[in-house]
């Protein structure tokens, strides 16, 4: 069976179909959110170390995670969008700035609530934070680009380039803890080695990743239908949806 | 119940970082819908305004 992956790639047949999925992504996020935030803020022992501070664990790690993420997906549709030229891509990538930004914004300030307690401050210029901070930058740097340019064209290879080359920082967020020896621990789990954390512990937080990723799915697609419906004003396929026919649909 | 919340001193720093994550969370689904709602309303009063072409024909 081949599926013709092209036929997605036009906003007409992508608009219902990502409709469709939004209410699932929604759904299933909200779900593993509440097992998550049990697991973690209920079930999981207290840390016989850190004590209860470390149940930010389970916010801060997904969050962390998906900030990196999802600047990895931003880029690679701003290079489909720059080497094929397809709308479609560029709007993805228009789509997913946001909540990038928003997950950076998360995976910052757990980050600093966790830090008063077991380091003693909010903040410090360690390089792991200071290099996901440039990432908050590079995700608003994104945003604010778009806004400033008013031919949506121009402004999808504007960001795409933005997005390719701020793409260097990536690996630098990932590899801080072990190139510079400052305040940030080590990773907390990894492909190579056993978990160093319980395993109800690892639990929560690989649950409330998938809901980091379901939310960050769900939003994102939502979003696309904004732009879809904004950038392709005008189009009859959209005067024809029964959501512009009726004001009520 | 007093002591979930307390989270053994620890209770500031936690509900802080969560309560920051909800609030932005929840800043983010509002500005979907009513940014949705504004480009529907849009999309409405372009799908509703004659074409220029008939305009020019009725001149």
């Amino acid at each position: 069976m081949s599926v013709n992956w092209f036929r997605y790639a036009s906003p007409a047949t992508f608009y219902p179909l990502a409709g469709k999925w939004v209410p699932w992504f929604a759904g299933a996020a909200t779900l593993l959110t509440a097992i998550g935030l049990y697991i973690g803020l209920v079930a999981a022992p207290t840390d016989f170390q850190q004590g209860d501070a470390y149940r930010i664990i389970f916010l801060h790690v997904p969050a962390a995670w998906m900030s990196m993420f999802l600047y990895v997906v931003m880029a690679g549709w701003s290079a489909l969008a720059l080497g094929y030229n397809t709308r479609l891509s560029a709007m993805m990538a228009q789509a997913i700035a946001p909540t990038g930004a928003l997950m950076t914004l998360i995976a910052l300030t757990s980050g600093a609530f966790w830090g008063r307690p077991t380091w003693g401050t909010y903040w410090a210029w360690d390089a792991r934070m200071t290099s996901e901070l440039i990432l908050l930058f590079l995700y608003l740097g994104v945003i604010a680009l778009r806004n400033a340019i008013d031919d949506p064209r121009r402004a999808d290879r504007a960001c795409g380039v933005l997005a390719l080359t701020g793409l260097v920082n990536i690996p630098i967020i990932y590899f801080s803890v072990q190139w510079w020896n400052t305040l940030h621990q080590g990773a907390t789990v990894s492909l190579t080695k056993a978990p160093a954390m319980a395993s109800i512990m690892l639990a929560g937080m690989l649950i409330m990743s998938f809901a980091a990723w379901f939310y960050a799915i769900a939003a994102v697609l939502a979003r696309v239908r904004t732009i879809i419906l904004e950038r392709e004003r005008g189009a009859a396929w959209i005067a024809a949806l029964a959501e512009v026919r009726n004001a009520h649909a | 119940m007093t002591a979930f919340f307390a989270m053994n001193g620890y209770g500031f720093y936690i509900w802080s970082a969560y309560g920051i994550a909800v609030i932005a969370i929840v800043i983010e689904i509002l500005l979907l819908r009513s940014h949705r709602k504004a480009v529907l309303a849009q999309a409405r009063s372009t799908a509703s305004e004659p074409a220029p072409e008939s305009l020019a024909a009725t001149e």
